[in-house]
């Protein structure tokens, strides 16, 4: 057996053990709690092996021998007409790559999750529906096609909405469950019917037959769609993209995401960091070839130009709110959405690599301020408002450094952290390509240091503000392991995909891995997209200050002096009104309720009780009712004009010529009767035929 | 001779139903044990055709004719080809399961099993028979139990009311559907009601376009076709459960089913003209329905509105005029039986405890029913094309079929679209359901509430195992009902 067989199997088995896992648990195991997170981490330490073996294998041959021998395995599962639906797997550098940290956030979650589901009485059931999670974005990477992708990405719909809704007993947490499960499906839906135009156009959905080949990508490139003034590409581009921004939250179908915080604090990770946004990125990550083709220089396709709109909007929009709520995990919901808008802008703009790179960074960091914020939340005896907190530093000294780092890497702290790299990049390509696209991220980075040194001094510094926070006490080991192992990527991952023209650094490297490894994902097209061909200090200093300014403002307003238990946030005070805006996300929940919600729910009501009851059933009732008036009629001619003076004449015929048909047709024979029906029917049918 | 295995599945039932008149007045269970036992062969022997079926030759199999009334042309011709098969399995399933989940009645049960098997007789019948005479004869034979199980078992508010309604709408739907059946007997001039012979015959194109839409109508109203359909919520909730999970599991697959026979397959061009006008009624089953249940509170009427918009996917797959399409329309036929008889067996377990339907009286029964709550998660995802469940892969090839189908319509894209809608009001409609009734806090007063039988659990894991099996390996399903579609394919000729 080579070794490419072997890696083959081995990437076919990936996304198994933990479907075994949740298989197992539900239905055997669900009693035992220490043999279900046992046998869930066990099965998810398996697939992490197996991917990480993958990965380490694969860098090994180079990014462009994957991507010219992608490893591949195919089978057949749905013959519709002449094709065949196949199931099969695919690595190419996209894949190892996301692999890599999917595999390794998923694992620090499970492990963390011993100690943050403690005492659970749904303990065992978690773990399976962690471990289903995990299932499906194994399995959505490694998919070699767009059916086998969706497949995945809705069991994580499916997951999310059961995880959300963990705690169902809570009203709150079951509403929020629904609404993420219907809004990203919203976007689902779209994004099938992107599949089935691009199914019905070019007869296949594999990656490979479909991104890797010009000929079908020009094909597509050129034919109008349904839509006029779109090609075909851009039609199809444009409703997958639609998918991302629900799966994502994306404006405008970003508010399920922060209510989702309802679930318990791994899932968020899960959710946020690990598995389901960062799928609904990986997606157009994956498609990009098709979204980018026919485009010319500079000037993107339709979706790009609708990817680099709503995600520098969202970018901007999400990080406002942010910094002006309470809820620690809130906070972090908002910074979510705000930092996936950053790869969806950068994919916009044609900065393919940085989109990716910032994907994986933003997985461990995120995971591990949604852990360390789950941290807090348990050593602070489930307080979430960071208005009542304060003071944790010492008392959580592993939590607090390592919350810092992720806080860093987030804010986009120059050098040190992974977070600037990756940020840096983007901003680097809007720099060169789209002033405005620049000029609003660059505001958003502002923003977003500014909102997490809020979080952090609100957190940590200065003294309790609230009960739980005065007794708060740091979290056992199986909490913070994961989160000095994720502070570590945190840190050092950016150093894999440092610019080689960067000033002394990029000399000291001297080989950008990451744009070379994963920009090899899609070939030929890497070397045509545009962007800077040198180094350029401009965007690079703005970055820099945006970080440190944001980190700077921040301090000033909560670090310098701490809130006192109380007070008021002083941001409140200085924005007035903008503040309330801001703290109500510009009511946009408020503002969907009634544009959206409240209409369907009359309108519905209105077809079920007018239509419905009123008109169809009123048409019929009708009918009916002329029936029994046409009979009380009947039977008054019956009984007197019939009865009365035309019948007692007539009977004596009626009855004579009864006699002598009865010996005709009434011959005993049940064929004969039934030819009688037929002769019925068939003078119905002439008539019906002349009438009509 | 061979072993006609066709005509055995669909008499066994009738031969239970004749022993079980012949018991002694005062018996309980014997009506029970002899049902079981008629409807399990026919279960037994319907897998037994699904296994043997030969889906690389295709066409009709298991064919037996025996001459019947010579001087028209009619015989007792049955025999099925892949879809055919298919019908036949989901029939034999879940008239099996309706036995199971109806020991509990005990008000005069040699009547109410002798009838129900008198039913699955005419639905078999229905499926398997090649001879459109017959055919007619065995679907009035369906009507007439049904009257009778629910004025005698249904739910007393609704039952004498529901039971007309249901019965008058589809007699009339299928009058008018058996005067264009002999329209075609007669212009054909064949003198033959034989199905495959007539498949060969093309009639004339104006005779085609006159006929098509009152037969492939008068049949859609038993698939209750919009704005035909409001007999089905209706009759639904007032049928007792096992007739509400075959009403709605095959009795509405026999209209589609025939309506695509003898109106698609029969009158071709009649198809090809009508149908891209008469799709527009099937995209309103499914947005309309879907609306309705998204605000209507009784657990049944939720549950026959679904039903109401599966049928107008199953309609639009048919509407498709594609292999794809069709095949989406037979494999939703079949998803969409076991599902919906899936969630009326749930309805009946939670409304046969509790005696009450409005989901928000409901509340935590997933700690008294948990079997019920999971077949009814289980039920619920298949409903709204949750891949891994066999509803996906209906949805799926029905959403393909339909966008390819613009070439007979620039618009299909558009109802594919707009039917997409449906998906996420599914979802809604059931969840909420499924929040209102299983979850949330439980009442007291049903604290200690007898649990799922035995039986019901059976039934339930029986149909569970199909719609996860069929999901997770489609290619158990599709090749058998693909074969199927290819052999009628040809029937639509040349566009």
């Amino acid at each position: 057996m080579t070794i490419r067989q072997l890696l083959e199997i081995l990437t076919v088995l990936i996304p198994l053990p933990p479907f075994l896992a949740f298989a197992f648990i539900v239905l055997f195991f669900n009693r035992w709690k220490r043999l279900s997170h046992s046998i869930a981490i066990g099965a998810m330490a398996l697939s992490f092996l197996m991917a990480q073996i993958v990965f380490w294998t694969v860098i090994g041959w180079g990014g462009e021998a994957l991507y010219e021998h992608p490893i591949a395995v195919q089978v057949p599962w749905l013959p519709s007409g002449d094709e065949v639906l196949s199931m099969g797997v695919m690595v190419d550098p996209l894949t190892a790559i996301t692999l890599f940290f999917v595999s390794i956030t998923c694992l620090a979650i499970f492990i963390y999750s011993v100690g943050y589901m403690h005492g659970d009485p749904r303990y065992s059931r978690f773990f399976a529906y962690i471990s289903l999670f995990a299932t499906g974005m194994l399995g959505l990477t490694v998919a070699d096609n767009l059916l086998m992708l969706f497949i995945f990405w809705e069991i994580m719909g499916l997951c999310s909405y059961l995880l959300i809704g963990f705690w169902f007993e809570k009203p709150s947490a079951y509403r929020a469950a629904i609404k993420a499960f219907l809004t990203t499906r919203i976007g689902d839906v779209i994004m099938l019917l992107g599949i089935a135009y691009l199914y019905s156009q070019t007869g296949t959905l594999s990656f490979a037959a479909i991104l890797r080949d010009e000929a079908v990508l020009h094909e597509l490139a050129v034919t109008p769609s349904v839509i006029s003034g779109l090609s075909v590409a851009a039609a199809v581009g444009l409703l997958l993209f639609a998918g991302t921004v629900g799966k994502s939250a994306q404006f405008p179908l970003h508010v399920w995401l922060p209510d989702a915080m309802e679930g318990p604090t791994p899932v968020s990770a899960m959710i946020h960091a690990a598995t389901m946004v960062s799928a609904g990125v990986y997606m157009v990550v994956r498609m990009f070839p098709l979204l980018a083709v026919g485009m010319e220089g500079a000037v993107g396709t339709p979706p790009m130009v609708a990817m680099a709109i709503i995600g520098s909007f969202t970018a901007f929009f999400a990080a406002t709110i942010a910094v002006a709520q309470d809820d620690i995990k809130r906070v972090l919901a908002y910074s979510t959405i705000s930092q996936l808008a950053y790869m969806v802008a950068a994919l916009g703009i044609g900065a393919y690599v940085a989109a990716a790179f910032h994907l994986v960074t933003h997985a461990f960091f995120k995971a591990l301020l949604f852990l360390g914020s789950g941290s807090v939340i348990i050593g602070a005896h489930h307080e979430q408002d960071m208005m009542e907190m304060g003071g944790l530093r010492k008392r959580m000294p592993v939590t607090f450094w390592t919350f810092l780092i992720g806080g860093f890497a987030l804010s986009g702290f120059p050098i040190l952290t992974a977070g600037f790299w990756s940020k840096d990049e983007i901003l680097a390509y809007a720099w060169h390509l789209n002033p405005v696209v620049f000029w609003v991220l660059a505001a958003g980075a502002l923003l977003t240091a500014f909102y997490t040194m809020r979080q952090i001094c609100l957190t940590f510094l200065g003294e309790p503000r609230g009960e739980h926070a005065e007794h708060a006490h740091e979290t056992p080991w199986v909490m913070t392991g994961p989160l000095v192992v994720l502070a570590l990527f945190a840190l050092f991952f950016g150093f894999v995909g440092v610019p080689e023209e960067f000033p002394v650094l990029g000399e000291l490297i001297g080989y950008n891995w990451f744009h070379h490894f994963v920009g090899a994902t899609v070939g030929e097209l890497l070397h045509h997209l545009p962007g800077p061909e040198s180094f350029n200090p401009v965007p690079l200093a703005i970055s820099v200050v945006a970080a440190l300014g944001g980190l700077t403002l921040g301090w000033l307003v909560y670090g310098r002096r701490p809130l006192k238990a109380g007070e008021t946030d002083p941001l409140a005070r200085w924005l007035g009104p903008v503040h309330t805006v801001l703290k109500n996300k510009y009511y946009i929940d408020e503002l969907y309720h009634f544009v959206f919600i409240r209409p369907t729910v009359w309108l519905a009501g209105a077809v079920f009780r007018w239509f419905d009851r009123g008109l169809i059933d009123g048409i019929l009732h009708g009918i009916a009712r002329l029936g029994e008036i046409l009979g009380i009629a009947n039977r008054w001619v019956h009984t007197y004009v019939i009865d009365g003076g035309v019948v007692d004449g007539s009977a004596k015929v009626v009855g004579a010529t009864g006699r002598e048909l009865r010996q005709v047709l009434q011959t005993g024979q049940v064929q004969h009767y039934l030819l009688q029906v037929l002769m019925f029917l068939c003078a119905f049918a002439l008539l019906y035929i002349l009438f009509f | 001779m061979e072993f006609p295995v066709l005509s055995v599945i669909i008499f066994a039932p009738a031969v239970a139903a004749v022993l079980i008149l012949l018991l002694p007045k005062d018996r309980q269970t014997e009506p029970k044990v002899l049902a079981a036992a008629g409807s399990f062969i026919s279960f037994v022997l319907a897998i037994w055709i699904f296994l043997a079926y030969d889906r690389g030759a295709g066409g009709y199999q298991f064919v037996e004719k025996v001459p019947w009334f010579p001087a028209i042309g009619s015989s007792y011709h049955v025999g099925v080809n892949g879809m055919g098969v298919m019908l036949v399995l989901l029939n034999g399933i879940l008239l099996f399961c309706a036995v199971l989940i109806s020991w509990r009645i005990d008000e005069r049960p040699r009547e109410f099993f002798a009838l129900l098997l008198l039913m699955g007789v005419g639905v078999f019948g229905a499926f398997a028979l090649l001879d459109l005479l017959l055919l007619v004869l065995f679907y009035e034979l369906v009507l007439f139990p049904i009257y009778l199980l629910i004025v005698n078992w249904g739910w007393k508010p609704l039952r004498e009311y529901g039971a007309m309604k249901l019965t008058l709408y589809l007699l009339l739907g299928s009058l008018v559907a058996v005067v264009g059946i002999l329209a075609i007997f007669f212009t054909s001039g064949l003198g033959t009601f034989d199905m495959v012979e007539l498949e060969g015959v093309a009639l004339p194109v104006s005779f085609q376009r006159t006929w098509f839409l009152p037969i492939f109508l008068g049949f859609a109203v038993l698939a209750s076709i919009w704005p035909f359909y409001s007999w089905s919520p209706d009759g639904y909730a007032a049928a007792p459960t096992a007739v509400s999970m075959l009403h709605a599991g095959v009795l509405k697959n026999v209209g589609a089913f025939t309506a695509f026979r003898v109106a698609v397959l029969l009158l071709p061009e009649g198809a090809r003209f009508w149908m891209p006008y008469v799709v527009f009624l099937m995209v309103m089953n499914v947005v309309y329905a879907t609306f309705v249940a998204l605000v209507h509170t009784d657990f049944k009427y939720i549950i026959g509105f679904a039903s109401v918009a599966h049928l107008g996917v199953v309609l639009m797959g048919f509407a498709s005029l594609n292999e794809l399409g069709w095949s989406g329309a037979v494999t939703m036929m079949f998803a969409h039986g076991i599902i919906a008889a899936m969630t009326f067996a749930v309805v009946g377990m939670v409304y046969d405890r509790t005696h009450i339907r409005e989901i928000k009286q409901l509340g935590g029964m997933v700690q008294r029913l948990p079997w019920a709550a999971v077949g009814f998660i289980v039920a619920g995802l298949a409903s709204m094309g949750m891949p891994g469940f066999l509803g996906f892969i209906a949805e799926v090839q029905v959403f393909l079929g339909l966008w390819r189908a613009a070439d007979l319509a620039p618009w299909y894209p558009v109802i594919a679209i707009i039917s997409a809608v449906g998906i996420v009001g599914t979802a809604a409609y059931t969840l909420r359901a499924l929040q209102y009734v299983f979850l949330g806090k439980l009442n007291p007063k049903y604290a200690d509430l007898p649990g799922t039988s035995t039986l019901d659990k059976v039934a339930l894991v029986l149909m569970s195992a199909v719609l996860i099996l069929g999901g997770v390996f489609p290619f158990l399903v599709t090749p058998i009902v693909q074969s199927g579609v290819q052999s009628v394919l040809a029937l639509l000729g040349g566009a």
